[in-house]
């Protein structure tokens, strides 16, 4: 008996068929998984780098309320210095940096502040990622938790994330995922995140969803240049501050990137050119990653199909020709 | 004398009546083994650092790149070079080709010792080892990661070879009627046995779908799984040809008989290697991203590569003449298994891009563990054949040569 390339496809066609189909078939419209929408009663944090003044007090705080040790990476052990997120460290803030600096929230010759942390995405990669469900996406508010507890450590939501956000600790035996929970423990006590209770200007601002969006649907309207009323804290707090609007990007970042944020951005500047990844889709990275699985794995069917045609198939063949030599040949006719 | 898998030897069942497996016996401490000793011991004592002292004591894994060689090497690579039982079992017991049957038990043993090393190194990588059980426990598990899917899919594979495998012991510890049941019923497990590495062989190509951006156009595609599979499957056939030509080197026999199957290999290695071509630039056609193949600097450089050693082996393999001989069928293997691996690499690590300021390249200790882990495989699988009647039982001779 010869195998030949057509002799082999049409065995192939035969016996693995639908083997093969799981995994050519595109996915098909009727099984894709849409996004996830934003919970009804989701929150989230609003930060406005045009209001920032870089005086890291979100940082402190931060550090404070989540019993997170001091980074140092200039090496006088004095001051938390971190640069970037880190196992140590779920929010810093950077600077945009260009020429003379004299303009803030200018791109040129300017400089801006971004706050780093969790985006609490509306459809988040690492909770997709995530094989033992230690990533979550709380149903009711919309807060992307994480739970040590169920944790296996094998950081595919590092890997996931498209903002980078996830931090494994590298250096110690017992390491876990540092990651922003938007202060899960303060929020059932009633109390906000202590990034927005810390900062003094209102750049990062805690509320729901949609009361941050009508928050930075009446940003976008202001004439810049003209005085107008910033809050502190929260949108209600009573507590507001006098300031001149600032311009900002035509750009609300997390609006709609990835599928959408809870932690939303205003810029003086381009997203860009504060490291944080533009041009994402709207249809976020989980949906597409679970609408392959779906198609092929959904309901076991696919693979249930195949299984019974493999083992007709093997069957088969163990009919014509007995595999085990040990049995001294007994069904080789 | 080391004694690797031996397909020469067991062609000569061709020839002659079966007459059964056994174990080939010799010593167990030789300058080769001891060598192997050597490098796991070292491998031992970075481990212990790392489980002191945490990942990053030993490796150069960092946020920006979160998985390293004991990843992309120890289960990524390592697995598809252990598809060998999984492409013969294919053709053999699927699509019925009876005449392969002598190259399916020597690369089932590989395929065993290649998989159960892969699944117990992933334990090695992970960082909350301890809580490892929590991916096959329903409270636990979400079925919606591809990860899930990977490690399932993989640990009942495991377990489904050492089934495969069990006749071997089973006659070793006297139970003859266990095994003549569990023989009744095997074509479930063949089945099982094609199925697993079918499903997981792909996720490994859909672990990447989720990762978005981060990963270049050349490479991010909802074909990732496809591509993965069919390169797979390609790994396994040519990890066939190259076992059956180390053992005729290394034991100084002659190939002849075994060499129209492993032309026949060859041919079926064109066949998909010609699919796979097809379908990965039709894809970059249809997504748009064929530019990008001359305009990415590095990466342009690594697909070109990949492409480069892809093409090589179809274009040996479609002449008749070269499958006829042996040095051009091992030339294409080693072509498709080196752009098989480097396509993996290339996936994982070259193609991912999270962000600026973030490089990886693996520790010395890093790549020593990995070495230490293949050394452990190497050392199993001969102790394995000399205690257990693994190889037909004419090999005895063969060994002692």
């Amino acid at each position: 008996m010869t195998i030949t390339r057509r002799n082999f496809l049409r065995q192939a066609a035969g016996g693995t068929a639908a083997a093969a189909a799981c995994a050519t078939l595109a996915p098909s419209p009727a099984e894709a998984r849409d996004n996830l929408k934003v919970p009804e009663k989701a929150i989230g944090l609003l930060y406005d780098s045009t209001l920032c003044i870089g005086c890291k007090a979100c940082m402190s705080g931060c550090k404070d309320a989540n019993n997170l040790p001091l980074e140092d990476t200039i090496g006088e052990k004095l001051w938390d210095t971190p640069l970037e997120l880190s196992g140590k460290t779920y929010t810093v803030i950077k600077i945009y940096q260009h020429g003379t600096m004299a303009n803030k929230d200018k791109a040129e010759n300017g400089f801006a502040h971004i706050k780093r942390q969790c985006l609490h995405c509306v459809d988040p990669s690492c909770v997709s990622a995530c094989p033992v469900s230690a990533m979550q996406k709380r149903p009711e508010d919309g807060v992307v938790t994480y739970n040590k507890d169920a944790c296996i450590g094998c950081r595919y939501c590092v890997a996931a994330c498209p903002f980078g956000v996830p931090q494994f600790q590298y250096d110690t035996p017992k390491p876990e995922i540092a990651k922003c929970q938007l202060c899960k423990h303060r929020l059932a006590e009633g109390k906000i995140p202590a990034c927005a209770e810390q900062c003094p200007t209102g750049a990062t601002l805690f509320g729901t969803h949609q009361a941050l969006s009508a928050e930075i649907a009446r940003r976008k309207a202001m004439k810049p240049g003209e005085p107008n009323l910033f809050p502190r804290r929260t949108i209600d707090s009573g507590d507001n501050h006098e300031k001149a609007a600032a311009e900002y990007v035509d750009h609300v970042y997390g609006e709609k990137d990835a599928g959408g944020t809870q932690v939303r951005y205003l810029s003086g500047v381009p997203f860009d050119k504060l490291a944080l990844p533009v041009g994402l889709p709207e249809r976020s990275y989980a949906a597409d990653s679970e609408t392959l699985q779906t198609t092929l794995y959904g309901g076991l069917i696919l693979p249930g199909i195949a299984l019974a045609g493999l083992v007709a198939a093997a069957w088969r063949g163990s009919k014509t020709h007995h595999d085990d030599d040990d049995q001294g040949g007994q069904n080789h006719g | 004398m080391v004694n690797h898998p031996i397909p020469s030897e067991v062609a000569r069942r061709l020839q002659k009546p079966r007459d059964g497996h056994a174990a080939i016996g010799g010593p167990l401490f030789t300058p080769f083994t001891l060598a192997l000793g050597v490098l796991i011991a070292v491998a031992m004592y970075f481990l212990a650092q790392r489980f002191i002292y945490g990942l990053g004591a030993v490796t150069n894994i960092n946020n920006g790149y979160p998985w390293g060689v004991w990843v992309v090497w120890d289960v990524v690579i390592a697995t598809g070079f252990a598809c060998g039982g999984y492409a013969m079992a294919l053709v053999t017991y699927i699509l019925n080709k009876g005449e392969y049957h002598p190259l399916v038990r020597p690369a089932l043993t590989a395929s065993l010792f290649g998989y159960s090393l892969g699944g117990l190194s992933v334990l090695i990588d992970l960082g909350r080892y301890w809580n490892f059980w929590h991916i096959l426990s329903p409270t636990y598990a979400q079925p919606g990661s591809v990860m899930f899917e990977v490690a399932v899919c993989i640990s009942l594979y495991v377990v489904v070879l050492w089934i495969e495998f069990s006749p071997a012991f089973l006659e070793h510890l006297g139970l003859k009627d266990v095994k003549a049941k569990l023989n009744k019923v095997m074509f479930i497990f063949i089945g099982l046995g094609v199925l697993l590495p079918t499903m997981h062989q792909s996720s490994l190509g859909s672990l990447l779908v989720v990762y978005g951006y981060q990963i270049h156009p050349l490479w991010q595609t909802p074909l990732l799984p496809l591509l993965f599979l069919l390169t797979a499957i390609c790994m396994g056939f040519a990890i066939v040809i190259l076992e059956a030509t180390l053992a005729a080197a290394g034991f100084k026999r002659d190939i002849g008989p075994e060499l129209p199957l492993l032309s026949k290999i060859g041919k079926i290695i064109m066949g998909i290697l010609v699919a796979y071509l097809v379908i990965r630039i039709g894809d970059l056609i249809v997504r748009g991203a064929m530019g990008t193949a001359f305009t990415s600097g590095t990466k342009s450089v690594m697909f070109i590569i990949e492409m480069a050693l892809f093409a090589y082996p179809v274009a040996v393999l479609s002449k008749p003449a070269n499958r006829a001989r042996l040095s051009r069928l091992l030339a294409a293997a080693m072509s498709m298994l080196t752009g098989a691996v480097l396509y993996r690499i290339d996936a994982f690590l070259v193609a991912y891009d999270t962000g600026p300021g973030w490089s990886y390249f693996p520790s010395a200790p890093e790549m020593l563990v990995t070495i230490g882990v293949i050394a452990v495989e190497v050392l199993a699988y001969i102790v394995f054949v000399r205690k257990f009647p693994v190889l037909p039982g004419h090999s005895t001779t063969a060994a002692a040569e």
